[in-house]
């Protein structure tokens, strides 16, 4: 296991980047915006935020392989919890 | 290559190694720990236990005179949670799963040692944080925690409920994560992934369940308590929210959790199948594999207990397909089994029986759960005793039987002592009648219309619950006897040797019970899993081959 050292630097801005992706959520929940981009708007700021927990606090961004792998099926995973969801809510209106 | 030499019995063992509480509580023998949880999850059974008692007596009579509709609803729901996240889940992972995955691959312990311990510290405050709420006042939502009666309307002890779960879920997930790294990692030399005992096949398909699944129940639970208590608006469409959104995440957890339950008693089968008929596993890597499938697969069909839940018809089609596909990788295990007791030599001791009868109820209990993946079918029987019959044909008839087959089967090497043959098998014969005395007309009364959750019924049902009230009583006759010749025969038992079965797998190549280290040296496999010596090589000793193969 080698150990990647990252600079305090790299923390402060990650945490400063989050800082502002937080202020943005709020600011973007009072605008409404047309249709369906609310969700989209919203979903967008946290998918970045949680990327970067993972890449630099989680440091997966300095992990072999292996932990990429992991990661990769934990995503997987998620997708079929979304995927089968969406199946029900997307098609009740079919019939 | 060196040939086999049985170790001579030393004095000291895992259990006489070392003295005094803080021994054992301070303990990192994964051996040690399993006897911990061995303890810990006896005693929620027998919670669970009392529970089902007073349902079982409640529902002897159509009317309701044991106990009030609110405590009726208090009193399946704590069976219900008890059994399945405090007996069902832990039960053959933590106890024999712990004892067995180390010695099985020629190890030492598991990989984290310290974190087996944690996950068993956390196991505790799980459940004494469950055990308070209980006694605070209790929970009445059923086991599955439906929304919005959980999030609303229910006035009992929901959140600490579902925070002692939450807790109990990160022992499993540990557990889970222990088993992985153990069985890639640590396997002893010549130990190959193909060489494994089917068992270990079972953990670890069950590991990447516990890994996968259980963060999902952590979560939802969580969203569930937010909702309770702030009403953020997830499951609740006053405010935005979809009650059955909570079904979703629910089962996304639960459906591969009944997983989690019944493949490590696929496992402990595998074993007592092919050792008991002293022959390889028909098709061992078809049974290796089918636990790898169902693990992946039984996430693919949570969607059947939404059937009359207001899910859309096209979902439901989608997860009924998916459900009867699912049942595939199950019936290749049974087909295997059964071609292995083809021609074999066939021995009926305790742990065999109960393998037996695990085959033939698995069956009912899987065939069952095809009738429910049947939309129309469903749409009759959901909610029904029929639906109760089901999955307790697989989580006592398959799981529960499992686990005594095992507990059985490795009692000389956990403890060292022989278990009385003869009350063995009249006990395995008494939970086989007891058991399905229960659960059978469960079947026949959910299929007539008696919905599960109910104490009170029409006076035609009576002969009927009477019948499973019987059979609940033998059951628990028959679970009793166990509990008592196993203590006594910690100290009273014949003596058993390292290998009192002849077998060849590594957990009896070493003394019983194990040394600390497991092993006085470290094992060099040179035989496939289940490799007995051909009998023209071996000298018949009783029914058994006396000799453990010796292969150059
Ligand atoms: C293999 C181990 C299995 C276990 C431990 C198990 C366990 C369970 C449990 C606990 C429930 C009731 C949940 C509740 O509402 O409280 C259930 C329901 C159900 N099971 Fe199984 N099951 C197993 C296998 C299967 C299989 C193989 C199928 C179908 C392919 C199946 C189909 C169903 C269906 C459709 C329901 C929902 C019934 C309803 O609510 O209408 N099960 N099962
Ligand atoms: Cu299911």
């Amino acid at each position: 296991m080698s150990e990647h050292i990252v600079p305090v630097k790299v923390y402060v801005s990650i945490f400063l980047a989050l800082m502002v992706g937080t202020a943005v959520t709020v600011l973007a929940a009072f605008q409404d915006f047309p249709g369906a981009l609310n969700v989209i708007v919203a979903m967008t700021i946290a998918v970045v935020k949680a990327t970067l927990v993972v890449l630099y606090f989680m440091h997966v961004r300095y992990s072999a392989r292996l932990i990429w792998v992991i990661v990769a099926s934990a995503l997987f995973w998620m997708g079929i919890l979304f995927a089968l969801t969406f199946s029900d809510y997307w098609t009740r209106g079919w019939l | 290559m060196e040939t086999f030499v049985p170790p001579v019995p030393s004095r000291i063992n895992y259990i006489n190694a070392q003295y005094g509480l803080k021994s054992w509580l301070l303990t990192k023998d994964h051996k040690r720990i399993a006897l911990l949880y061995l303890g810990s999850i006896s005693f929620f059974f027998f919670i669970g236990g009392l529970y089902a008692m007073a349902i079982r007596l409640e529902l002897l009579t159509p009317q309701a005179d044991l106990l009030q509709s609110t405590t009726y609803n208090k009193v399946f729901t704590q069976h219900g949670i008890i059994m399945v996240f405090f007996f069902l889940i832990p039960s053959i992972p933590a106890t024999l799963g712990n004892f067995l995955v180390p010695m099985m691959i020629g190890a030492k312990d598991l990989a984290f040692p310290r974190i087996n311990l944690l996950s068993w510290y956390i196991y505790m405050l799980g459940g004494i944080v469950t055990i308070y709420a209980l006694l605070a006042g209790g929970v009445d939502t059923g086991w599955t925690f439906y929304t919005p009666f959980s999030t609303t309307f229910s006035n009992s002890y929901v959140v600490a409920t579902g925070l002692g779960i939450f807790i109990n879920g990160f022992s499993s997930i540990l557990t889970g994560l222990n088993f992985i790294v153990t069985i890639h990692t640590m396997r002893a030399p010549g130990m190959t992934w193909f060489r494994l005992p089917l068992f270990i096949w079972a953990h670890y398909a069950t590991s990447l369940i516990m890994i996968l699944g259980t963060p999902v129940i952590a979560i939802t639970i969580l969203l569930l308590a937010f909702e309770r208590v702030a009403h953020i608006g997830i499951f609740d469409p006053a405010v935005g929210g979809d009650p059955v959104l909570f079904q979703h995440l629910f089962w996304f957890y639960s459906h591969p959790a009944v997983y989690i339950m019944v493949l490590p008693g696929m496992g402990i089968i595998s074993e007592l199948i092919a050792n008991f008929s002293r022959k390889n596993i028909f098709g061992y890597s078809f049974v290796a594999f089918s636990s790898l499938a169902i693990a992946v697969f039984g996430f693919l069909v949570w969607g059947h207990h939404l059937f009359v839940a207001s899910q859309s018809v096209y979902a439901g089609m989608i997860f009924s397909f998916l459900s009867f596909a699912v049942a595939i990788p199950s019936a290749i295990k049974v087909f295997n089994w059964t071609a292995t007791l083809y021609k074999a030599s066939i021995s009926y001791d305790t742990p065999m029986l109960y393998a037996l009868g695990f085959i033939g109820l698995f069956t009912i209990g899987g065939m069952t759960g095809l009738f429910l993946a049947a939309l129309a079918v469903d749409v009759h029987l959901s909610d029904t005793y029929f639906v109760v019959a089901h999955f307790h044909y697989i989580m006592v008839g398959g799981t529960l039987l499992a686990y005594l087959g095992g507990l059985h089967y490795w009692w000389p090497k956990i403890t060292g002592r022989m278990y009385p043959e003869g009350w063995g098998r009249f006990s395995a014969l008494v939970v086989f009648i007891g058991f399905n005395l229960t659960f059978l007309p469960q079947f026949i009364l959910g299929y007539m219309g008696m919905p599960r959750r109910y104490h009170v019924y029409p006076a035609e049902f009576q002969v009927l619950h009477v019948l499973s009230t019987a059979g609940a009583s033998i059951l628990g006759v028959g679970l009793l006897i166990p509990l008592f010749y196993l203590m006594w025969s910690m100290r009273y038992g014949k003596v058993a040797p390292g290998n009192p079965w002849h077998l060849p797998g590594l957990e009896w190549r070493t003394q019983s019970p194990p040394p600390t280290e497991n092993f006085d040296y470290t094992p060099v496999v040179t035989w496939e899993a289940y490799e007995f010596a051909p009998p023209e090589e071996t000298e018949v000793v009783g029914k058994f081959h006396d000799k453990v193969p010796e292969k150059a």
